[in-house]
């Protein structure tokens, strides 16, 4: 069943364990919430990001499967830092999404929280330009460290620049 | 705006940076990334302190080609025979992960007997990528002999394949929607020829191997891992496993049927490198198993699901049927169009967990479709792996996660 609606969807899934300690610890970090093709999607604001990925791994997610980011180019909020966290217990999943602007295209790392983080940020810093406030070497992964630009974002050509 | 990050060069990898003190005794060693044990092009930088292992930083991207930026500008159906370059030794995991995240954006049943025969083929699969593993594992530590015993069984199941696709390593045989074509009518009766005599050639590599002294010295004991440090940083797959953490995604969440089928999931608490030789040699016993099953119980029916929207018509209907020859030809024209959304959906490849985040803005080509591939996030973990032990033990670690460079750089 698809909710697209904020307070229908927390409403629905008041005693997921996820969105319960958020309510309660970070009320105001949860701006919206998404419950589409059997999957819960939570946006974050982002400057709580850290906090929230904390509060989420206190209520059972443990595992952190992945971190990218999509560029939405030219809408704004331009970049979504995007993360799939795993409970292996409960078994089910949570997806928390961090609009990022490109006026200022940084967020905080939770590399502090997860340091499986370190690789999947630092890919996502090369790749499409987004800086990690406390990334202990947040240097490009993929491309060479001359490279110009950053080739998953959308205004980059898909065959480079020549 | 906090404080940004300090950005370090490469090269400086290879200096001791002056805020750890003088390093007057180690000694930094480049490995790869033309070294033959490194599976690829992997390079790693290794600050030794005579044989003792400090540091190991994994420097990576020298396989990348764009993958996810190239998918962005083709049609959904263009991107399966991509995936399969992604893990080139687990093709059919990479089409079926890709597959059934576009299927769960369009919301479309699969028929049960395309469910199964992926099952299958899967399995097939995942024995073929352990074979790779073992032999190339067991050549570098030095026992060249069990190279030649693995890739003899690894050819029939290439045999299969090509059986199947058309295709021995790149096979895209699975589609958005099924199946591309109904397997051959011997296909069944070569695999279960093939599965019955699998089991005793697992026997013959275990003797080969588990009793060595050799092998034995060279892997007990060696690359300890711990379950949290596991879950820490992400690793999936035989070294969590290895790691006595109890997850396998084709038991814990299910995808395409494999609810139906009976397996045990191998768990070790030995947390080393022996454990995960032992767990993928089991791993490759239950996987006849479930190949066996699906023999069994292969169900009939159609391959493709009845969504015309989608799937490409037969041949026979496009030459007598209006409809499908329209069908036919606007899907390969003009591509289908996927309803907006976003879809992340995991897999149990031979390394770990593989999955497919595919996003889509309602157009005939996917907006994103990013990899989590598993070598990735288990490269993490080599330097607690390698921390503190001889530079010798680097190559079994190596060898035990079992890395394919293709998915890491993608």
């Amino acid at each position: 069943m698809t909710l697209l609606d904020k307070d229908a969807v927390l409403k629905a899934h008041a005693q997921n364990r996820a969105v319960a300690s958020l309510q309660t610890s970070l009320p105001d970090a949860i701006l919206d919430a998404v419950f589409d093709r059997s999957e819960f999607t939570l946006t974050i604001a982002k400057d709580q990001i850290r906090a929230a990925a904390s509060v989420v791994q206190q209520a059972g997610y443990n595992f952190l499967e992945d971190v990218t980011c999509v560029d939405w180019y030219p809408s704004e909020p331009r970049f979504h830092v995007v993360y799939h966290i795993l409970s292996h217990n409960l078994k089910e999943r949570i997806r928390l999404v961090a609009p990022v602007a490109s006026i200022d295209s940084s967020i905080d790392s939770i590399t502090p929280i997860w340091p499986s983080a370190n690789f999947y940020e630092r890919e996502v810093w090369d790749l499409f330009g987004v800086r990690f406030h406390g990334h202990p070497n947040l240097r490009r992964i993929m491309m060479p460290d001359e490279w110009p630009g950053h080739p998953l974002r959308k205004d980059y050509p898909v065959e480079g620049y020549r | 705006m906090g404080d940004l990050p300090q950005f370090v060069a490469t090269s400086s990898l290879l200096e001791p940076r002056p805020e750890e003190g003088p390093k007057d005794k180690t000694m930094v060693l480049n490995m790869g990334p033309q070294h033959p044990s490194t599976h690829g092009v992997l390079r790693l930088v290794i600050e030794i302190d005579g044989e003792t292992v400090l540091k190991v930083v994994p420097d990576i991207g020298y396989l990348h080609t764009g993958i996810e930026k190239t998918c962005e500008a083709k049609f959904y159906q263009q991107v399966v025979p991509m995936t399969d370059r992604i893990d080139y030794l687990s093709p059919m995991t990479n089409n079926l992960c890709y597959c059934l995240a576009v299927e769960k954006l369009l919301e479309i049943e699969i028929p049960e007997r395309a469910q199964w025969i992926r099952v299958l083929l899967n399995e097939l699969t995942r024995l073929n990528s352990h074979l790779v593993w073992l032999g190339t594992h067991a050549m570098d530590i030095g026992a060249l002999t069990v190279f030649l015993y693995c890739f003899r069984e690894r050819e029939e199941i290439l045999r299969i394949f090509e059986a199947v696709s058309g295709q021995r390593m790149m096979t895209s045989y699975f589609r958005v929607g099924g199946l591309a074509l109904e397997p051959p009518l011997d296909l069944f009766a070569w695999i279960q020829k093939f599965i019955k005599i699998m089991p005793e050639k697992i026997d013959e590599y275990q003797n080969l191997l588990t009793g060595n002294p050799i092998w034995m010295g060279r892997l007990k004991g060696v690359g300890h891992l711990s379950a949290e440090d596991a879950i820490a940083l992400g690793v999936t797959g035989p070294p969590l496993r290895a790691s006595g953490v109890d997850w396998d995604l084709r038991r814990d969440m299910p995808y395409s049927s494999y609810e139906k089928f009976q397996f045990k999931v191998p768990v070790s608490n030995d947390c080393d490198v022996w454990a995960r030789y032992i767990i993928r040699i089991e791993e490759m016993r239950e996987s006849v198993k479930i190949c066996q099953q699906a023999l069994d119980g292969m169900p009939e029916g159609d391959i493709k699901a009845n969504a015309p929207k989608v799937v490409l018509p037969d041949r026979e209907k496009m030459k007598t049927q209006m409809e499908s020859l329209i069908y036919h030809f606007k899907i390969v024209t003009e591509g289908f169009t996927v309803p907006a959304g976003q879809v992340y959906q995991a897999v149990e490849s031979p390394r770990g967990e593989m999955g497919y985040y595919v996003v889509s803005d309602g157009t005939a080509k996917p907006y994103r479709v990013h990899m989590r591939n598993p070598s990735f996030a288990t490269l993490q973990a080599l330097q607690t792996m390698c921390e503190g032990r001889l530079i010798a033990d680097v190559v079994a670690v190596i060898g035990s996660i079992d890395i394919v460079l293709g998915e890491i750089d993608r």
